[in-house]
C-alpha cells in the first residue's frame, strides 16, 4: 500500500469528488464497477500509471458497488443475494486466475477476444 | 446447461478484471440476464453485489504490489453516493428495453475501447 502522506490539494478533492459521482452515475444505471470512468481519470488527472490507476480504481469500486447494491437492494428489492454469491465464486477464480495469468499470455489476443466477447453480448441483447 | 454457461461467463468476467482491469461488471450482468433469466435491472443490481466482492479481491492482491493508493480511493468510494443514487433511480425509472440498449451500446463502446488499446500497444 503506497500512501505517501502528503496533503491533499482541494482542487484534487474536487476532482476525486468527480470521479466518484461520475463512477457512481455510471455504476448505478448500469450495473458494472466503473473503472472504464474511473482509471482514465484517475491517469489524465492524477498522472497514475496504468497500474496504479486500475488497483486504486478497484479498491473504491468496492465501495461504490456496494453502495450500489444497498440503494438496489433496500429501496428497490432488485438483488437476488444468493444468485450473486453463487456467481461470484467462478467469478473470483477468474479474477485470481487473471491476476496469476497476466504476465504470461499475449494482452493483445486477450483483448481481442474479449472485444469479441462483448459485441456477441451487444448483439445478443438488441435483437432480444 | 443455463447455470453452467452463467458460471462460465462470469469466470471470464473475472478473468477481464484480473487480465486488463476493467469488465468484469460488463459480463456479469449479461450472464445473469441472459442465462438466469434475471431482468435487466435485477441483472444489474446483482452484478453490483458479485462485484464487490471481485474489487475486493483484486484490490487486495493489487495491494501486494503497492498498486493501491488507499486514501484517494476512499475518497472516491466516499464522495460516490449523491452519484449512485442519481444512477440507481435512472435505472429504475427507464423502461427495461431502454436499458438494455444502452447497456448493449456500453458493452460496443468497451469492445471498441478494448481494440483501441490493444492496437496502440503492438
Amino acid at each position: 500500500m503506497s500512501t505517501p502522506s502528503v496533503a491533499l490539494a482541494s482542487r484534487d478533492v474536487w476532482r476525486l469528488a468527480a470521479i466518484g459521482t461520475l463512477a457512481g452515475v455510471f455504476s448505478g444505471i448500469f450495473g458494472v464497477g466503473g473503472g472504464t470512468v474511473i482509471v482514465p481519470l484517475l491517469i489524465f488527472w492524477f498522472g497514475y500509471g496504468e497500474r496504479l490507476a486500475t488497483g486504486t480504481s478497484l479498491a473504491a469500486i468496492v465501495l461504490i458497488g456496494l453502495l450500489g447494491a444497498i440503494a438496489q437492494g433496500g429501496f428497490y428489492g432488485n438483488v437476488h443475494v444468493l444468485t450473486a454469491l453463487a456467481l461470484a465464486v467462478p467469478a473470483v477464480i477468474g479474477v485470481v486466475l487473471g491476476t496469476a495469468i497476466q504476465q504470461r499470455i499475449p494482452q493483445r489476443a486477450v483483448s481481442y477476444l474479449f472485444a469479441l466477447l462483448l459485441v456477441a453480448i451487444a448483439v445478443e441483447l438488441i435483437l432480444k | 446447461m443455463n447455470e453452467v454457461l452463467a458460471g462460465l461467463i462470469a469466470v471470464a468476467g473475472g478473468l477481464a478484471g484480473g487480465l486488463v482491469g476493467v469488465g468484469g461488471g460488463v459480463l456479469f450482468v449479461p450472464a445473469l440476464t441472459v442465462f438466469l433469466g434475471l431482468s435487466q435491472v435485477e441483472g444489474e443490481s446483482t452484478s453490483l453485489l458479485m462485484i464487490v466482492i471481485v474489487a475486493l479481491v483484486g484490490a487486495i492482491r493489487q495491494s501486494g504490489y503497492g498498486n493501491v493508493r488507499v486514501r484517494e480511493a476512499l475518497l472516491i468510494g466516499a464522495l460516490s453516493p449523491l452519484g449512485v443514487l442519481v444512477g440507481v433511480a435512472v435505472a429504475n425509472s427507464v423502461p427495461e428495453r431502454a436499458l438494455q440498449l444502452a447497456f448493449a451500446a456500453l458493452a460496443l463502446f468497451m469492445a471498441a475501447q478494448l481494440i483501441r488499446r490493444a492496437r496502440a500497444t503492438q
